[in-house]
């Protein structure tokens, strides 16, 4: 036990009275203002449990420097050019694979009496899911950024400059934010923490392998090629090597951002749905 | 409606898990600004009534209202009369007792005030000192007092307390009682879940007795008391070695006799006032040395046992039970 618990002191019966009767009930807050107050409860979880950040970071590192060294010369003729292949599709990969922890952390405040309290508070229904989610999309820029330096330190230097590079990393961020509101279903279905990881990373896995973001899927067999192309991390990959590339695609932009508008009109009223009927 | 609205209301709640029937048929009605006991051992439908009056479940059938509003065709106005202290903590473990009712006074509409707001309910409640530690290193007492607080920091005009002593020690426990009857005494009404019955006894007005999912009785903790009617005839003798002859004595004057822990102690179940006098007034003609003997109302546990035949739980260290400790 850590020294807090030996503070103590007793609770006084009259400066209870006096809290209790000082407040009026103020007027009821916005929409807006539910939602960005529990975004602020999800950045302070960043800033208290760091280590989260560490879980979805130390993989995609791994992966650049992996691939890069042990592949890069095999399947690009040189590590440098394979950076340019591969930073992009790593940094689309990295931030996906924290959508998953969406789902994870919503599962483990279910399994928490807070939960009830957030539900018996007159609030906006979906703040406390849309809340949740600007905070992980600070993970997912913390993500992506990590990935990007890296690349830099690694010697990528992309032609998109950097705009291109931002505009890359946000349509990520804004595809993972569609995403993640499948995560959250599964969430909310699922049993256990553990289960929504297993059952996430057991779907996240083959769209990001089966996809272009680690070899040009023109060396596929056919019927793997065709599911590449439709693929819509594939897609996404695309998309954002062509922005950092300095050669924005825009209909793979357009493809990407249509996906995530229809992700998130489909799962999040059944987020919304589900967590107000569990 | 010139009547003030009951401040909670419940006509033939149902609510079942699956085949499970959870609350079957729960009646109540709560006048505004009182404190009232839902009493009832562990599975009894404590939780679930306060979860359907507190808008977190839909009931199967029949209906409930808080302060006038339906609990599921007006749920947010429910919401936003009501507060809800939860059996688990209901606090954020990860985030500071600071943020926690910050985060709460934000949600609720207090803007740059909420801050405040935090620091001034942090030290009514004693735990100015851990506002900035992250909830999870808080002791038993010292979340519960967070958790309550985290009820109160809008002021709410029902609260619903679910178990809020529960596990806690002693002096924990008497802190929390003494803000329940603060809160009361501000006009809040609170519905009290509770399994101990010395709780119920100790703040309630009023007491609704639930088991299996019913109310099986209702009252006052006085009226229930006197539904089972007959007192308790408690004697304490001098010396622990007369209590055989003291019990066989008993037995005749009065009627069965149960020996409790204490060596030297007996009492009497459904002793009417005259017999005991001459109860008493035999031993001692007996050389049977008294160090106390008192007639007293039933307790609340009794009352439990007469009313469903069984006692109301199987924890062993609520002192309040000790009765069913005995063999009899």
């Amino acid at each position: 036990m850590t020294a807090a618990t030996t503070t103590n002191r007793d609770a006084d019966t009259a400066a209870v009275r006096r809290a209790i009767s000082s407040t009026p009930r103020p007027p009821r807050p916005g929409r807006l203002s539910n939602a960005v107050a529990f975004g602020w409860r999800g950045m302070l979880k960043v800033k208290h449990v760091p280590e989260q950040l560490l879980d979805v970071t130390v993989t995609p590192v791994m992966f650049v420097l992996m691939f890069t060294y042990l592949f890069g010369g095999a399947i690009a003729g040189s590590t440098s050019a394979y950076l340019d292949y591969i930073l992009p599709g790593i940094l689309v990969m990295s931030v996906l694979f924290t959508t998953v922890y969406s789902g994870v952390a919503l599962n483990t405040d279910l399994t928490k009496g807070v939960v009830d309290r957030f539900r018996s508070l007159p609030v906006w229904r979906p703040a406390p899911l849309l809340g949740a989610l600007l905070g992980d999309s600070v993970r997912y820029v913390i993500g992506g950024t990590v990935i990007i330096v890296l690349g830099l330190v690694l010697g990528y230097r992309p032609d998109g400059g950097a705009a291109g590079t931002v505009g890359a990393l946000a349509l990520v961020v804004v595809f993972s934010f569609g995403l993640s509101w499948v995560f959250s279903v599964l969430g909310l279905l699922l049993r256990s923490p553990n289960a929504v990881m297993n059952a996430g990373f057991m779907g996240i896995f083959p769209f990001t392998f089966l996809s272009n973001v680690f070899v040009d899927p023109t060396t596929l067999p056919g019927p793997l090629e065709e599911f590449v192309d439709v693929n819509p991390v594939s897609t996404l990959a695309t998309a954002s090597r062509s922005l950092m590339g300095g050669d924005p695609d825009v209909s793979a932009i357009v493809v990407s951002l249509v996906t995530a508008a229809v992700l998130a009109a489909v799962f999040l009223p059944l987020t919304t749905h589900l967590y107000r009927n569990r | 409606m010139t009547d003030r609205p009951l401040a909670i209301e419940a006509t033939a709640l149902a609510k079942s898990f699956g085949s499970t029937p959870a609350v079957q048929h729960v009646d109540l009605a709560v006048p505004p600004g009182t404190i009232y006991g839902v009493l009832g051992p562990n599975g009894a439908g404590k939780t679930t009534t306060i979860r359907v009056l507190a808008t977190l479940l839909r009931p199967d059938s029949g209906s409930a209202r808080v302060l006038g509003h339906d609990v599921v065709a007006e749920a947010d106005q429910v919401r936003s009369l009501i507060s809800l202290t939860g059996q688990l903590a209901s606090v954020d473990e990860e985030l500071t007792g600071h943020e926690n009712l910050t985060l709460l006074g934000r949600l609720l509409g207090l803007r740059r005030s909420s801050g405040a707001r935090a620091d001034e309910l942090l030290d009514a409640f004693g735990i100015a000192d851990a506002a900035g530690k992250l909830v999870k290193h808080y002791s038993g007492g010292m979340r519960r007092r967070l958790d309550v607080a985290a009820s109160l920091v809008v002021t709410p005009q029902v609260m619903f307390l679910d178990e809020p002593t529960t596990g806690l020690d002693p002096r924990s426990r008497n802190q929390v009682w003494d803000i329940v009857r603060a809160l009361a005494a501000e006009g809040t009404t609170v519905l009290l879940c509770t399994q101990y019955l010395e709780e119920a006894d100790q703040l309630a007005r009023g007491i609704a007795v639930i088991d299996r999912g019913r109310v099986i009785a209702e009252g006052t903790p006085a009226q229930l008391k006197s539904s089972v009617g007959r007192s308790v005839l408690h004697v304490r003798l001098l010396d622990a070695g007369q209590r055989p002859a003291a019990a066989e004595l008993l037995e005749r004057a009065v009627g069965q006799v149960v020996l409790e822990a204490d060596p030297a102690g007996l009492l009497v179940h459904g002793s009417e006032a005259d017999r005991a006098a001459v109860a008493v007034a035999e031993l001692a003609a007996a050389g049977i040395g008294l160090a106390h003997f008192s007639l007293d109302q039933p307790s609340l546990d009794e009352v439990f046992l007469t009313i469903t035949g069984r006692s109301a739980g199987d924890e062993a260290d609520d002192p309040s039970r000790a009765l069913q400790e005995q063999p009899s």
